[in-house]
């Protein structure tokens, strides 16, 4: 992580939602291998900056730089290809298709057929939960399980940066810890990860730096130990008076 | 008589089936309707008459030339009169659907004229019997063709990665856009497989009656659409048990009540079912919760 290398380059970037914008001026780095978390109340902008990388959204202003390219403008297939997997906020999985399928569909823009089942393996080693239910339906599975399928699946892709929209959203405490540990696990093997959390205080334990969102701009940034001790996050986000 | 009741009913019932599976793979996908694919199976039947009639092509080939002509149309309709409208209101792609049926009814009546056209073949009057029930060679074709072609179909959505990935599409576009799936050509899939299928339908169709005309989509859009809904619109195998279940029960209601009462007791049965289970028999409520 110390190579200093920037993966994701936001730049003055702005979307709007019909005329109502949605995220202002927003100016973003993630360096190759860092955990970057993205906090911020509700409707901030958060997911949409998210799905704004992801090309799900398109952006009115600025632009977004991956690998030192610009990614803008490209269809949201293209920006899986280039090694960005997103979890999308609420899981995503595919309910009416089983758990093995769902990672198969994780695996769509790959060829390598042996690695992949490789993968498969190495994703129920990291949930094993998932291997237990890997003939299940996704949607009969319970949140914490989807999370986990949805986490595995974008890994399947073998991304270089991970996008997480609130993986610990309505889950048990020792899931969300069980969820964090596979993050950081994943991180470590080499995959940037940009998280947006609720969860502010597991993202700042997880993080190595952090973001902090207000109606649509970014209103502080640093070191995740900094923020833990800004004024502003204490009192917002980690509830300390 | 019974038997004989069923196995015509049947034969009407996969053909419905058929043109079913165009509607609910474009619906599962971009909820729409597609009006105009009853008219996509009325000129997959003509197509089918013209390689027979005026190329005297085999009737297996005029089978495949027109399924794969009939698709390329399917799919041209689609980049032309539904995706540049696919962020509008929803009303407008059913406007347009509207437009190119009505497109495709004046095209075939400039090219082929309104009238009735009998189909030049000798395959399909014959006929085979089986202990009381009697089969028309066309119904064992009917009948043996649409099984195949469902099979093959249920194998390709739920065996191959492509076709997984047409599935994985239709519960929710954005998040299979987010596996790498390019989901303007998994559409464009779902057009060209319905389209050649109601293409299929169309030749058979065309054979069945020995009636080929421009308006003829019209009733077999509308029963083929209502089986749809009646399986579950968006269900794959919704359509094929509504099209055959819909076939079955309009021809015993023909045969018991009265022909005259077809439609009335096909509908009643639609209303029915939908009184009792509003997303049809197979059909899914709302199968993405975000
Ligand atoms: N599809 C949409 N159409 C219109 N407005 C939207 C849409 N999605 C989000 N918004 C609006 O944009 C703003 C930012 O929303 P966004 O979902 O990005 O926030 P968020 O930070 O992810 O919030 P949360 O923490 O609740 O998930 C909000 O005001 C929201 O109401
Ligand atoms: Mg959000």
């Amino acid at each position: 992580m110390t190579e200093n290398r920037v993966l994701l380059e936001i730049n003055d970037l702005c979307v709007k939602y019909g005329a109502i914008p949605a995220v202002k001026q927003v100016n973003l780095r993630l360096y190759q291998g860092e955990i970057v978390a993205l906090i911020g109340t509700n409707g901030s902008g958060k997911t949409t900056v998210l799905r704004t990388i992801s090309g799900i959204v398109r952006a009115s202003q600025g632009n977004i730089r991956f690998e030192g390219s610009e990614i803008t403008k490209l269809e949201p297939h293209r920006i899986v290809q280039r090694g960005i997997s997103h979890v999308p906020e609420g899981r995503g999985v595919f309910a009416d298709l089983t758990v093995l399928e769902n990672l198969k569909m994780g695996a769509y823009i790959r060829k390598d057929k042996a690695a992949i089942r490789q993968d498969i393996e190495q994703m129920f080693s990291l949930f094993p939960r998932l291997a237990e239910r890997k003939n299940q339906l996704a949607g009969t599975m319970s949140g914490g399980e989807q999370q986990m399928l949805a986490i595995a699946r974008a890994l399947m892709a073998r991304p270089k940066l991970l996008l997480l929209d609130e993986p610990s959203m309505g889950l048990a405490p020792l899931i969300v810890k069980e969820i964090f540990r596979a993050i950081r696990s994943v991180n470590r093997e080499g995959v940037s990860v940009l998280l947006v959390e609720q969860n502010t205080k597991m993202a700042l334990a997880a993080a190595n730096r952090g973001y902090v969102m207000e109606t649509g701009s970014i209103v502080v940034q640093g070191d995740a130990e900094e923020l833990k001790n800004n004024a502003v996050v204490k009192t917002v986000y980690l509830g300390m008076h | 008589m019974f038997l004989q009741q069923l196995v015509n009913g049947l034969t009407i019932g996969v053909i419905y089936a058929l043109i079913a599976l165009g509607y609910t793979m474009v619906y599962g996908i971009l909820k729409m309707v597609n009006f105009a694919h009853g008219d996509i199976f009325m000129f997959g039947s003509f197509l089918g008459l013209f390689f027979m009639k005026h190329l005297h092509m085999p009737l297996y080939l005029a089978f495949l030339l027109s399924a794969a002509a009939t698709s390329a149309i399917g799919v041209v309709i689609e980049r032309v009169a539904y995706r540049p409208l696919r962020t509008a209101d929803r009303i407008v792609p059913l406007i347009s659907a509207l437009g190119v049926s009505t497109f495709l009814v004046s095209l075939a009546q400039k090219l082929w004229g309104t009238e009735m056209h009998p189909f030049p073949t000798a395959f399909g009057r014959g006929t085979v019997t089986v202990g009381s029930i009697t089969f028309s060679e066309i119904q064992i074709l009917i009948l043996v063709l649409s099984f195949i072609l469902m099979l093959g179909l249920h194998l390709f959505v739920t065996r191959t990665k492509t076709g997984t990935a047409m599935r994985a599409t239709s519960m929710s576009l954005t998040n299979a856009a987010l596996m790498g799936i390019n989901t303007n050509h998994m559409i464009s899939l779902a057009f060209a497989i319905g389209s050649a299928l109601a293409a299929c339908a169309g030749i058979m169709v065309g054979i069945y009656y020995n009636a080929v005309y421009p308006t003829m989509g019209y009733m077999a859009g509308i029963n083929a659409f209502t089986a749809a809904v009646l399986g579950g619109i968006g269900s794959i195998p919704g359509a094929m048990l509504g099209g055959i279940l819909l076939g079955v029960v309009e021809n015993l209601g023909g045969a018991y009540i009265s022909t005259q009462y077809q439609s009335v007791i096909s509908f009643t049965i639609l209303i029915i079912v939908l009184m009792i289970r509003p997303t049809g028999i197979l059909g899914k409520k709302d199968i993405n919760k975000v």
